[in-house]
């Protein structure tokens, strides 16, 4: 190509975090480690997210989705505490064998009386059914603060910006509501508020921060299940716990977004999950979505110079 | 064989983690036999109680076995749960159970959820303002360019009405915009930095250099004022034009949004085919048969080149295509290819003899580029709402990654490779 499209790319990048975030003389770059194997789903962080950043309400809805009633990350909701309830076996034995043509298995689902599924749940092993159970999952959600941040990248106005701690905040005084950092952002995170039509998200309390305090929702956890700290140590506690995990016997422990070398750069707000990131709300593979504009810029320089080249040819010929 | 398939169910249920990827194996592997959670009869019940995470994790030896793809994804699942073979093994050995009159009490799934929520936000854009303005800024900018060859090459009424027709465009393109800000009252931030990263900045400054020049093309032009501006404006529009028609692709392309980023190689081409249409379009309504050649042919090409670069986008998209072929979207994608065609048809040679040919292309090609424009938003705006869109394509390129490496190390370097190229 004319011009290297690799030399874009590292441009594009060249002022987050791997490179101090554009600041000449940074403080470490902080984080949060959200192991939610002990979260046991007190939505303390939702409220003291809310008082903290004088958040408005939300919408007093019961959604049905077990104990969750504030659905989604947005505008008005920085933290999110997700419920998922899972029936799987409990410490059954994998040579558990179904009777042939049995319906079961081992897998037991606890429906009440399935219709003609006679039976079902006398496969688990002791026939009563109680050692296959519900297992709840609970896990509080944030904004990543990503490494690279497609919000902080297309922000037209520069009301998205990097902090000196490594974190990505909007400056609610610039920001004319756009709405270019909704569609950006890869976990549906940030979000406009209709009646205030500007984008708000999680600052990771850059307030408290600044004034050498740990979050709000770190704060108010009563389990660390949020801890709060440098990134690079919470990233080796976040592997040491994992570790722990998987010799205790719980195989599914998997780190999310802890990764560096990850779609968004690893990031700042990273967690400790028991299933797989969707079954969550978590997309599996997220990837900044500046990654691919060079390509982008490319083709549309191509597109313009063709249809430049294009229109001018159809004014050759006999004049008609 | 039964007792062994047991077995593996039971391995592959401690693998929480494979419910997701071979639910998607379900929907996409060779041997899919259609069974859908949001369809099946079965998945009532466990709907009203549980999460659809729930219906795949609890039941993931239940994904047929897809064959030759047991392999690769039950050594994926091991590096997670560590049941490797074992999943694969049960993966591919329960087709036949499943077909032997046992029932699927949990369905197959295709992907995992939460609770069938979308994961994106849906775009903040309002429909009408920005697709509006998609369109709008490919005619003007393509309309600017055939401006600049009609002055150029002595064809007055063509010039004119391009002219005036990308005033018209690109002032509604500023009202729509600013209209759809939150804050319209700052619409002036927008010029507070210059970023590359962001197309929207990129975009503000392009509209900043090419409305005034198309202003001063089109007052001059019509008043007869100040000729020598005005033909200096008439080619610093026509300069800054196809910039305007191209850079609304990146606009769109460079966001989470699965259909519109999934197209963001071939986007900008089909946005400067759909603008040379409009401009096309216009120019064949406005200027008399003899003047009208070039628009013609632009409306010509234009639309048979925005048709078949949709087409050929649509199939490299992988599963998001199929937002441009359903709902609404699917129903201006329909319209859109056929007041292309005919637009390029009617109005590109029929054009030639019949002025009231010239005058109902010229109309088709310029719907059939709005229909383009809204159809490839609204496909936008769907893929956002199903999560599938969002998980699906990220779990094939994990797959394809696993695959490729075998290691979790490898992995990572595959990662970092994707970067570095």
């Amino acid at each position: 190509m004319a011009f290297d499209l690799s030399a874009l790319g590292s441009f594009l990048r060249s002022d987050d975090p791997p490179e101090a975030g554009g600041y000449p003389d940074p403080a470490p770059r902080v984080g949060f480690f959200t192991d939610t194997s002990v979260c046991i789903g007190c939505k303390a962080c939702e409220v003291a997210c809310k008082e903290w950043n004088a958040i408005p309400e939300d919408g007093l809805t019961f959604t049905g989705m077990s104990y969750d009633n504030s659905e989604h990350l947005g505008a008005s909701t920085w933290r999110h505490v997700a419920f998922i309830e899972q029936q799987r076996p409990m410490g059954a034995p994998s040579s558990a064998a179904p009777a042939a043509g049995g319906s079961g298995g081992p897998v037991d689902l606890g429906m009440p009386a399935m219709p003609g599924g006679a039976g079902a749940p006398a496969a688990a092993d002791d026939g009563s059914g109680d050692r296959t159970g519900l297992r709840w999952l609970m896990a509080s959600d944030v904004c990543k603060h990503c490494t690279h941040a497609a919000c902080l990248d297309v922000c037209p106005t520069g009301a998205l910006f990097r902090t000196e701690f490594g974190t990505v905040v909007v400056q609610e005084d610039v920001c004319n509501g756009c709405g270019y950092c909704v569609s950006a952002c890869p976990y549906g995170v940030i979000e406009t508020r209709k009646d205030d039509g500007r984008a708000w998200k999680c600052t990771m309390c850059y307030d408290r921060l600044g004034a050498g305090q740990e979050p709000a929702c770190a704060k108010a956890c009563p389990t660390d299940s949020i801890q709060f700290g440098d990134l690079d140590e919470l990233r080796v506690r976040a592997q040491a716990r994992v570790e722990q995990l998987h010799e205790a016997g719980v195989p599914e422990a998997r780190l999310y977004g802890a990764d560096p070398n990850d779609g968004v750069g690893g990031d700042g707000a990273f967690f400790l999950l028991l299933d797989e990131p969707e079954v969550y709300g978590l997309p599996p593979d997220p990837v900044v979505t500046t990654r691919d504009l060079p390509v982008m810029w490319r083709n549309a320089a191509l597109a313009a110079g063709a249809l430049l080249i294009g229109l001018a040819v159809t004014f050759l010929g006999r004049k008609r | 064989m039964s007792g062994q398939h047991g077995d593996d169910r039971s391995s592959a249920n401690g693998a929480v983690g494979n419910g997701g990827r071979n639910g998607r194996h379900a929907a996409t592997g060779p041997g899919d036999d259609g069974t859908d959670v949001r369809h099946d009869p079965h998945a009532a019940p466990d709907h009203d109680a549980v999460p659809r995470g729930l219906t795949a994790g609890a039941e993931p030896g239940a994904a047929p076995g897809a064959g030759d793809e047991g392999f690769g994804s039950g050594g994926f699942g091991g590096r997670f749960g560590g049941f490797g073979s074992g999943g694969g093994g049960g993966r591919r050995k329960r087709r036949g159970g499943g077909r032997g009159g046992e029932d699927l009490m949990v369905p197959e799934a295709e992907f995992t959820s939460y609770y069938g929520r979308p994961i994106l936000h849906k775009p903040k854009w309002e429909t009408l303002d920005i697709a509006g303005y998609l369109f709008l800024g490919g005619l003007a900018g393509s309309s600017s360019v055939l401006a600049a060859g009609a002055t150029a090459t002595g064809r007055p009424a063509l010039a004119r009405a391009c002219k005036v027709g990308s005033l018209v465009a690109i002032s509604g393109s500023v009202v729509a915009l600013v209209h759809d800000l939150g804050r319209p009252d700052r619409f002036a931030n927008m010029l507070r930095t210059v970023k590359p990263s962001s197309p929207m900045s990129v975009g503000s400054w392009i509209l900043t250099a090419y409305g005034p020049a198309a202003g001063i093309a089109a007052v001059t032009s019509v008043t007869g004022w100040f000729p020598r501006i005005g033909k200096l404006a008439t080619f610093a529009a026509a300069a800054t034009g196809p910039a305007v028609a191209a850079y609304t692709a990146p606009l769109i392309a460079d966001t989470a949004v699965p259909t519109w980023h999934a197209g963001h190689e071939e986007l900008p081409f089909l946005f400067v085919s759909s603008g040379a249409m409009a401009a096309g379009g216009l120019g064949m309504i406005a200027a008399p048969v003899a003047q009208a050649g070039p628009a013609r042919r632009a409306a010509l090409i234009g639309g048979v080149a925005e048709v078949a670069i949709t087409r050929f986008m649509e199939r490299r998209m992988g599963l998001p295509g199929e937002t441009l072929r359903q709902g609404k979207a699917g129903t201006l994608m329909r319209a859109a290819a056929a007041l292309s065609l005919g637009g390029a048809v009617v109005g590109g040679i029929g054009g030639r003899w019949s002025r009231a040919a010239a005058v109902v292309g010229g109309l088709a090609a310029m719907a059939g580029s709005a229909c383009t424009r809204f159809g490839i938003f609204e496909a936008g705006v769907a893929s956002t709402q199903d999560p599938k869109y969002v998980v699906q394509p990220q779990r094939e390129r994990l797959e394809k990654r696993a695959a490729s490496s075998g290691s979790s190390s490898g992995d990572t370097q595959g990662r970092a490779d994707e970067w570095a190229a």
